[in-house]
């Protein structure tokens, strides 16, 4: 019987020759990453251990996004901690150079890799046929100290992508959509595999983004076929594939889907669920205090590039704060070598400098009682951007950048 | 006899002529509120029971020390500001354009022989125009946007002459950070100090600024220098008898005149945790550091960016050191984007940051903890000021810093 | 006349010791209390009882314009504070608060943490049997002063007290 994308790199993980969905099997990882969210809990297990130690330190990648700069001295103490043990094991270190799952892809995720990362949507590295899952510090400090772990091989869902979006409808709105029609946990501990013509015309920013939100929907891992478009990033970055998966023709798929990619709609994800979503304007209209362009979901050249066509020669509204973040340094520099950091800045907007921001709810830009926030980052649950009784609308780069100017939600 | 130049512009304002000591009570043409203090001054006002700001146009609101927010009450500030603003027509609202010291002058508002309040000690910044200007609390913020006038103390006059060509590694910062030391942290208090001299004529109006800005360092009431060209230029104002009118006699009377050779100036530290407990940069050296932070209304003018990325070009800030740059107003992190600054400091690792206060007031923008060491540029060094109290503070010049910052050590 | 507890700080108690910027936001003064003096002594807060007082050395509140660090120190019941010499905004801060601020060069060498003092305002201070004279204020700080503070002395002028 024919096996999946999910289940090949598995087997190979493995070292067998074969294995199916609902098995557990003992699998190396290739790649461990771990950012500022949970590290410093991570090294205290470490140092309670008997005989601690680290299986292969070169596959460890230690980043610190979420707070950085740091806004509180307990938050410094734990980048502290966090920074003096990659120092003392020789762990490759990131430190305010952008959001981890931006770092992985542009540096470290290789096609065919299985990646364990203390971070929920380490299932981006999908985009280039990457296993990529989240997994809890306990987890992470296991395969830390084994290089291994144990995982079930999940059953997969399997999307054809026909077709190409519409002008002014993005990757964003094409998972939202998937989101709210298979629900937040319509793809509990199941792999969605991506796969069709309609992949061809996705660059690597719209693939990062789709597999990015794929935990909203409950996903243990995102999966895309590995095409020219990603061979050629690699190659770009200067790096090779491990191996090149493609799902078998007669592999067993949980359920198939056919998505035409030109029906799909501009959406917002409204609060305080990532599947309460409807057309962009079913909400226009609701006023905004904040809107927020960045995140390992939209905070990628092309998504600046989006936001700062629509913005050049207008200006924020009044009263409204408009968070410009890159997701990493390459994207920063690239944006300030095209002028758009400038046209944003002109605009109004603030520009801050790369990491996680207001998507994760703490350090930069947090909102206050009863206000709401238009953004592209991953969540929208309640009290996720600030305080507990504030609003967050979830949007692609042009619908946030659009209601940024109006002052209120509306389409691009 | 003559006047100094505080008394002059007190004079001019008051329509009479005043000497030390007098008590008087002032026109107000600025007031300078920022977002940490305007709910309280709003508070303040509405519980005296006034019905109208007096002079809604002499107004300034400014956001800048809660940008971006933290702690999910900061943008509360803003929401009382902006309502304040609508309910009594006050027009000045900036929102996101950087630090208020900064703007106050950048953006037009403060003027040679102005008079200006803030609810920051560092309104002393204008001071750079020549302009009077210092901090009070919010309570005397809200008697003024209520009246249009504040009582205050004719200063005494401390009197600074810098002469000579500073050596080429020494800024402004080095200066003012010396004479601190020498005045200590509250040899100028209650006073008005004059900085005059060739060195301080050839300087640019950013690296005075810096030095007006930290006046208050020594208790200084107002660091004040005299209006030039340059001075004129920067305010877009012709250099006319009315700015050459606003000078000392040279038979004024000080309290105290120090004088400096420009030559004899060092790069210096004020080492943790007073502002006045100054070394010179040598006999430090060694001392590892975890951070450098280049910013603030001190120090993160686009000089002061510029100076760090003459010498961060084509280098790298050391491993496991973190640069962080919070350029002070969003015209400067403009320029800096145009003129290929931060384009060097972003290619040697620096973090580059929304303009705002930063780090330098303590809640966001590279908080550190127990013992760790941070090079900063701005203006305090105060227990606690950047994280736990176990931080330990060196304040210095942005050469300084960069130079730190690639070594990983003074 | 009064009666009081010294409780005895240094030189240049700056504005961040009175009130670190991570509490000037909160809603209240009342809600500020427990963090008063927190970087230099966590325990002093708790302590200070009403009526207590605080003595000094050279340029107590230093720094900051922060109005929330003599507010503070008011709402503690300091009843006053007696230093050599006081940073001029905290000066005016602490006046528009009605909080009284004497100076004073002797005392703070020579008396003890604990030590009881009585204070005469205006006239003197008598710490273990030694009198250390004190000078009254300008007329226009007695007058806001004696109003209890600038906003009660504003009300007064805008006819609402």
């Amino acid at each position: 019987m024919g096996m999946t994308m999910a289940e090949k790199i598995i087997a190979a993980a493995a070292g067998v020759a074969e294995t199916k969905a609902g098995d557990i099997e003992t699998v190396t990882l290739d790649r461990l990453m771990s950012n500022d969210g949970t590290t410093h809990l991570t090294i205290d297990m470490y140092n309670n251990l008997k005989n601690p130690h680290i299986a292969q330190v070169d596959k460890l990648v230690w980043i610190i996004d979420h707070n950085i700069p740091a806004d509180s001295p307990k938050t410094a103490a734990s980048h502290k901690k966090m920074r003096d043990f990659a120092k003392a094991h020789g762990i490759r270190f990131y430190e305010g150079e952008g959001v981890c799952h931006q770092i992985m892809v542009e540096n470290h995720v290789r096609p065919g890799e299985l990646i364990f990362g203390a971070d929920s949507h380490t299932c981006a590295y999908g985009a280039l046929g990457a296993f990529g899952t989240g997994v809890g510090c306990t987890d992470y400090l296991y395969a830390m100290v084994t290089g291994t772990s144990w995982l079930l091989v999940p059953e997969t869902i399997r999307f054809n992508l026909h077709g190409k979006l519409n002008k002014g409808v993005y990757a964003r709105d094409l998972i939202l959509t998937i989101i709210g029609r298979i629900s937040a946990n319509g793809a509990n501990y199941k792999a969605m595999e991506f796969v069709g013509d309609g992949l061809k015309a996705l660059s690597i920013a719209d693939r990062i983004a789709i597999c990015n939100l794929c935990v909203e929907a409950g996903a243990k891992t995102a999966l895309m076929e590995v095409d020219d478009v990603a061979l050629d990033y690699l190659k770009e970055h200067g790096r090779q594939p491990k191996a090149i998966y493609k799902s078998d023709e007669d592999a067993v798929f949980a359920e198939e889907y056919d998505i035409d990619l030109s029906e799909i709609q501009p959406i917002v994800a409204k609060p305080h669920f990532v599947d309460n979503v409807v057309p962009v304007k079913e909400c226009k209209g609701v006023k905004i205090d904040e809107a927020f362009l960045g995140s390992c979901n939209n905070g990628r050249i092309e998504d600046l590039r989006v936001g700062a066509e629509i913005i050049k020669g207008k200006h924020v509204a009044e009263g409204v704060r408009f968070l410009v973040v890159p997701a990493s340094r390459a994207v920063y520099n690239q944006a300030l070598k095209e002028g758009l950091l400038d046209i944003f800045m002109e605009a109004g907007a603030m520009v801050m400098n790369p990491n996680c921001s207001v998507c994760w709810g703490a350090c930069q830009g947090v909102i206050g009682e009863g206000e709401t926030l238009i953004s592209t980052g991953t969540r929208n649950f309640k009290g996720r951007a600030g305080h507990k009784d504030s609003f967050v609308y979830l949007a692609s780069a042009a619908t946030v950048t659009v209601s940024a100017v109006a002052g209120y939600i509306t389409e691009a | 006899m003559g006047h100094t130049l505080v008394e002059k512009i007190i004079g001019n304002k008051v329509g009479h002529e005043v000497r030390p000591g007098d008590i008087v009570t002032v026109p107000v043409d600025w007031c300078m509120i920022d977002d940490i203090m305007v709910p309280f001054a709003v508070q303040k006002f509405e519980e005296m029971g006034f019905s109208k700001v007096a002079n809604p146009d002499s107004v300034v609101l400014i956001y800048d020390h809660f940008l971006p927010a933290t702690q999910v009450d900061d943008t509360r500030h803003f929401r009382v500001g902006d309502e304040f603003a609508k309910k009594y027509g006050i027009k000045n609202v900036h929102r996101t354009d950087g630090i208020c010291h900064q703007l106050m002058t950048e953006a037009g508002y403060v003027k040679p022989g102005d008079i200006a309040f803030g609810t920051d000690s560092h309104t002393v910044t204008y001071g750079c125009v020549g302009a009077f200007s210092t901090g009070i609390g919010y309570t005397e913020m809200a008697g003024i946007l209520g009246t249009g006038e504040l009582w205050i103390r004719v200063p005494e006059t401390i009197k600074i002459e810098i002469d000579g060509t500073l050596p080429g590694d020494v800024t402004s910062k080095d200066i003012i950070l010396r004479i601190i030391g020498d005045l200590t942290a509250s040899g100028a208090t209650y006073q008005s100090i004059e900085f005059t001299g060739s060195t301080i004529e050839s300087m640019s109006v950013a690296s005075r600024m810096t030095m007006s800005n930290m006046s208050v360092e020594a208790g200084a009431k107002c660091g004040l220098f005299v209006p030039d060209e340059k001075t004129c230029d920067y305010c877009k104002i012709p250099y006319d008898a009315s700015v050459k009118a606003l000078r000392p006699d040279d038979d004024a009377k000080y309290s105290r005149v120090i004088r400096y050779r420009a030559e004899d100036m060092v790069p210096v530290m004020a080492c943790p945790s007073l502002v006045d407990n100054i070394k010179p940069v040598s006999q430090l050296s060694g001392t590892k550091v975890d951070q450098v932070f280049l910013g603030s209304c001190t120090n993160g003018r686009l000089e002061d960016l510029r100076a760090a990325a003459i010498i961060l070009k084509d280098k790298h800030v050391a491993e496991y050191v973190k640069m962080i740059v919070t350029p002070a107003s969003r015209k400067i992190y403009r320029e800096a984007l145009h003129d290929g600054t931060l384009e060097i400091l972003s290619n040697a690792g620096c973090i580059i940051t929304t303009p705002g206060c930063g780090l330098c007031c303590g809640r966001g923008g590279g908080i550190l903890s127990d013992g760790e060491v941070v090079v900063a540029t701005n203006n305090r060094n105060f227990l606690g000021r950047m994280g736990t109290s176990k931080v330990q503070i060196y304040l210095a010049s942005p050469v300084t810093a960069a130079k730190v910052a690639i070594a990983g050590h003074i | 006349m009064f009666e009081a507890k010294i409780w005895k700080l240094g030189d240049d108690i700056d504005t961040d010791i009175i009130l670190p910027t991570e509490y000037l936001a909160m809603k209240s003064v009342e809600d500020m209390k427990p963090y008063a003096f927190s970087p230099l002594r966590d325990d002093l807060a708790k302590n200070i009882k009403p009526g207590d007082i605080i003595v000094a050395g050279y340029n107590f509140g230093c720094g900051s314009s922060r109005e929330q660090a003599p507010e503070v120190v008011k709402a503690l019941g300091v009843s006053c504070i007696v230093a050599k010499s006081y940073a001029r905004i905290f000066f005016r801060n602490a006046i528009n608060n009605g909080l009284l601020l004497i100076e004073q060069p002797d005392l703070f060498d020579e008396v003890a943490e604990g030590d009881i003092a009585k204070v005469t305002p205006g006239q003197e201070i008598v710490v273990n049997n030694k009198s250390y004279p004190i000078a009254s204020l300008p007329e226009n700080l007695m007058d806001i002063l004696n109003a209890g503070g600038l906003v009660k002395a504003m009300r007064h002028k805008n006819g609402l007290e």
